[in-house]
């Protein structure tokens, strides 16, 4: 009978008890490694190009002037910031894709102040009133969902994404109502000359203040998630809704309590937006933040600081990618197959972290 | 070559992870008769499952060889297992919920899809064995039994004519089992081969031919039913003599703790549940809660802690206070000059305390003293409050439920954090304080025997018998004055089992008053000092423990008012 033992060897996926650290990490350095060089076979065979060059160009589209690092710096405290919104109601398991409609939600706020507060109030109270309104908006903004999910158990996952376009749709009536000059279809930046409503820059630097912003909600987000009573139950939450309702958790409040805080920090960030980078206010002003930091936030397994490491491999990657587009007249098509793989090395290696792979040889 | 062995297993190993050095299978060598029902017997982690899914290809060994009739077998996949002729079926069923029998039998067969020859073949599997099945019916629509059955279909479908079979009671009636192990007998006279994975020695006793003893990941011994008893069993298993007699110490000084009047609760679908339920808790006694699976236990159990909403009746609770100090941990100010109006204290010389004529300032010295006393122990009303308002009032009730990753702990959390599920309130910052529940999760790993590599393991890692101690072992830690537990040593081994009766008993010589809801009807009459029988959210009865009859019993979990109160 010719049957499987002739078999020479076998492939043998099993489960990894605790990996050290340092040992999990250089997985997936190695990852980051290999995919790169898959990125330059890849980059030769199709464009012929050098794929040095290539690479170089990524980096200086991040690293070459102190401006593009200043601007990569901003861009990764935004996402960053947004991601650190969503991780208290991911934690229990609510799926919060709202982040787009709640940051636009803070930054219409945000802009009403500007705009209808211009000739009535100084520039420091504005401000005050800007952060005050953003916050309550993202939180109204997260609120409803949550509320919803809470009384009648609705979809949050739907209803939350729905929001955004609630969201997309009132900015878009507020842009034809401020628009500046009329028929321009969008308001341009606003309080140009008296920059009322526009936030300090921080020793000269005008990302500073956003860096600063985001580094310390790292840090007391990681403190809240791991170390309040807050945060416990949340992490309760996630783990079992009925094992909470077991302990007296008030599931409900909770459940809205969080979405509540994770709503406003979103309005905050799309303040941050409007207020201290941008000045204005467009449909587009989240740049689909609300969408990256879901990845953003999985990639990192919820934990803050890996967030830090994240958000920046996600910004540094986009960065790279328009810089080759425009250097080497490649399809942005091109910069986004470079992405896929690196992405796809990164995800793969976490199963490297769980499993590992032995090849044996059957015994005769 | 022996050929009369189905099975030859020669120096199995298998371990998991590379860092452990504690290997699930060490070196194990057991032969599986042609024709013979096998008992592989051991305790929780001694290596069963493990053993026999390298048989069924979900685990391939470190080393070793597998003969099958015979010939050295290469088993990579369940694939192999099947063309070998080898089934399992699993603890937990592996089946598509919104497909039918048929559908799900044939599920991952190759060769084209003909569900009329499919449901023809599966019907006369069904004749053969006496199978009571509708190959039609959405698995959705079935009940645990016919789940399982399915699931043996599944294999027979295949052609396996080595069975293995894993814990197939632990989910069963006492009838269910009766009728599977009769399958079970034919199939072994129609000639195949069975292997039951289980640690309940009645069920040895009852099935199998020959039982081979697992410990620890080694192969102990194998004897043959008919020359061994239940003792020696035991003792091979746990490897040390264990005394297989439950204790029941007599109850002392029971005092009602717990009163529940004219209870009725509906479900969600507006089923009535409950209906009528009326019986009294004593401290320092079990009351054993016997019935058939889904009469009500449940919702009796969470409607006393506050979970489940009351359609109508009582549950008073009567907090032990006679003679002792009132302090201001669950009690206002304002509360305590009412009740001191409404003479309820007396002071250190029993001369009644009204606070008459005193100043707030003078009436909570007085009470920080400690030397005004209770007279009467606190009659509580608990209806409509929620697990959190009972507690506040200073009630310890504990409460150990039975899905316990589900409902008791959170799987992913480790065992200092889920020591914190009921104490994390204290302290008046946000923050957390892990320090104190860290000790105690120390001190339960340490008294309660708990093997763990330590406090900051996620609970899901733990085997079923510690996750059920840390569990009981956390409630019992804030010294409850009710305990209630539902069946808790459901899927644990003996010698796990055993603890928790100690444990129960402990409690109960405390003073704790303790509620048992249990399945294993022979346990209950020898743990019990009185045991409540349910049927369809009726009591039919409470009968005192040492004068049940298994028999009587069994008759009143089937029909109500069939015997009398006691």
């Amino acid at each position: 009978m010719h049957n499987s033992k002739h078999r020479d060897s076998l492939l043998h996926i099993s489960r990894r008890g605790a990996l050290r650290w340092y040992y999990a990490w250089l997985i997936r350095g190695l990852a980051i490694a290999l995919a790169l060089l898959v990125c330059a076979l890849i980059t030769t065979l199709i464009t012929h190009l050098d794929p040095m060059a290539v690479f170089s160009s990524i980096f200086s589209a991040s690293f070459s002037t102190p401006r593009r690092t200043w601007v990569l710096f901003q861009n990764i405290a935004m996402l960053l910031g947004v991601a650190l919104a969503l991780i208290p109601a991911f934690s229990m398991k609510f799926w919060n894709l709202g982040g787009e409609g709640q940051m636009l939600a803070g930054g219409l706020a945000s802009a009403a102040c500007m705009i209808c507060f211009k000739d009535i109030f100084p520039g420091w109270l504005i401000i005050v009133l800007m952060v005050v309104s953003c916050l309550v908006a993202g939180a109204v903004w997260g609120l409803i969902p949550a509320f919803f999910k809470a009384k009648f158990h609705t979809n949050e996952t739907l209803f939350t994404l729905m929001m955004n376009y609630v969201a997309i749709q009132l900015v878009s009536y507020f842009i034809i109502i401020w628009e500046v000059p009329k028929g321009a279809g969008k308001i341009g930046i606003i309080n140009q000359s008296t920059m009322k409503g526009w936030l300090p820059s921080v020793a000269g630097q005008k990302y500073l203040l956003n860096i600063i912003i985001a580094a310390v909600m790292t840090v007391l987000m990681y403190v809240y998630l791991r170390y309040s009573k807050h945060g416990y139950e949340i992490s309760v939450i996630g783990g079992s809704v009925n094992t909470a309702r077991y302990i007296g958790i008030k599931v409900d409040r909770v459940i809205m309590r969080t979405m509540v805080l994770s709503g406003a920090l979103c309005g905050l960030i799309g303040m941050l937006l409007v207020g201290g980078t941008d000045h204005t206010l467009t449909t587009s002003i989240t740049g689909g933040r609300g969408f990256t930091a879901v990845m953003v936030a999985w990639l990192a397994k919820f934990n803050p600081v890996w967030m830090i490491a994240t958000s920046f491999l996600l910004v540094f990657l986009e960065k790279g990618s328009g810089e080759i587009s425009t250097n080497f007249g490649l399809n942005q098509s091109f910069s986004d197959i470079l992405t896929g793989i690196i992405l796809f090395f990164i995800l793969g290696s976490e199963f490297f972290i769980q499993y590992r792979l032995s090849f044996r040889h059957s015994s005769k | 070559m022996n050929t009369s062995n189905a099975i030859e297993m020669r120096h199995i190993s298998k371990r998991f992870g590379k860092v452990s050095n504690t290997w699930a299978n060490d070196d194990i060598t057991l032969s599986i008769r042609k024709g013979e029902i096998l008992a592989l017997l051991g305790e929780n982690g001694s290596g069963k499952t493990t053993l026999m899914n390298m048989l069924s290809g979900i685990y391939f060994p470190d080393a070793g060889t597998i003969y099958v009739n015979g010939q050295p077998a290469v088993i990579s996949s369940p694939r192999d297992a099947f063309n070998l002729g080898i089934g399992m079926i699993h603890q937990h069923f592996k089946l598509v919920d919104v497909l039918t029998a048929t559908e799900n039998i044939i599920l991952g067969l190759e060769g084209r899809l003909d569900r009329k020859k499919a449901s023809q073949k599966i019907r006369s599997i069904c004749n053969e064995y006496g199978f009571d099945i509708n190959p039609d019916q959405k698995i959705y629509d079935m009940n645990v039994s016919q789940k399982q059955t399915v699931e043996i279909i599944k294999v027979l479908y295949r052609g396996a004519d080595i069975l293995i079979l894993d814990e197939p009671t632990a989910v069963l009636t006492p009838q269910e089992t009766e009728r599977l192990f009769a399958v079970l007998r034919s199939m072994r006279d129609n000639g195949k081969t069975i292997v039951i994975i289980t640690h309940k020695l009645s069920e040895v006793e009852e099935l199998s031919d020959r039982v081979a003893i697992l410990r620890h990941g080694k192969f102990i011994k194998d004897v043959p039913t008919a020359q061994t008893t239940a003792q020696e069993l035991t003792d091979l298993m746990v490897g040390h003599p264990v005394s297989l007699n439950i204790e029941r110490p007599a109850p002392v000084d029971p005092q009602t703790r717990l009163e529940i009047r004219h209870l009725s609760v509906k479900d969600e679908e507006g089923v009535l549940k409950l209906d009528d339920v009326s019986f009294t808790v004593n401290s320092g006694e079990i009351l054993g809660i016997a019935g058939i699976s889904g009469s009500g236990q449940k919702e009796l159990l969470e409607s006393i802690i506050g979970l489940y909403p009351l359609e109508s009746g009582e549950i008073v609770f009567h907090n032990p206070k006679k003679n002792r100090p009132v302090t201001f941990t669950h009690k206002s100010l304002k509360k305590i000059k009412e009740l001191g109006a409404a003479d309820t204290f007396h002071d250190t010389n029993m001369v009644p305390v009204s606070f008459e004529g005193m100043s707030d300032k003078e009436i909570i010295r007085w009470v920080e003293t400690g030397d005004v006393l209770f007279n009467e122990d606190e009659i509580v009303d608990l209806r409509y409050k929620t697990p959190q308002e009972i507690r506040e009032l200073g009630i310890r009730m504990a409460f150990v439920p039975e899905d316990r990753l589900g409902m008791g702990l959170v799987g992913n959390m480790d065992i200092t954090d889920n020591m914190m599920l009921r104490t994390y309130r204290k302290g008046h910052a946000g923050l957390l304080d892990r320090k104190t529940p860290r000790e105690q999760a120390e001190q339960i790993i340490e008294n309660l025997d708990i093997s763990t590599p330590g406090t900051n393991v996620p609970v899901r890692r733990l085997s079923g018998g510690n996750v059920q101690k840390v569990l009981v072992g956390r409630e019992i830690t804030f010294s409850p004055k009710v305990l209630m537990a539902a069946y808790p040593v459901r899927g644990l081994d003996i010698h796990s089992s055993y603890t928790i009766y100690d444990l129960l008993n402990k409690q109960k010589k405390a003073g704790v008053a303790v509620i048992y809801v249990g399945e294993d009807l022979d346990v209950l009459l020898s743990l019990a000092d009185r045991i409540l029988v349910l049927c369809s959210g009726k009591v039919s009865g409470i009968v005192p423990g040492p004068e049940a009859d298994k028999q009587k019993i069994g008759t009143m979990m089937t029909q109500t008012g069939g015997a009398s109160n006691a």
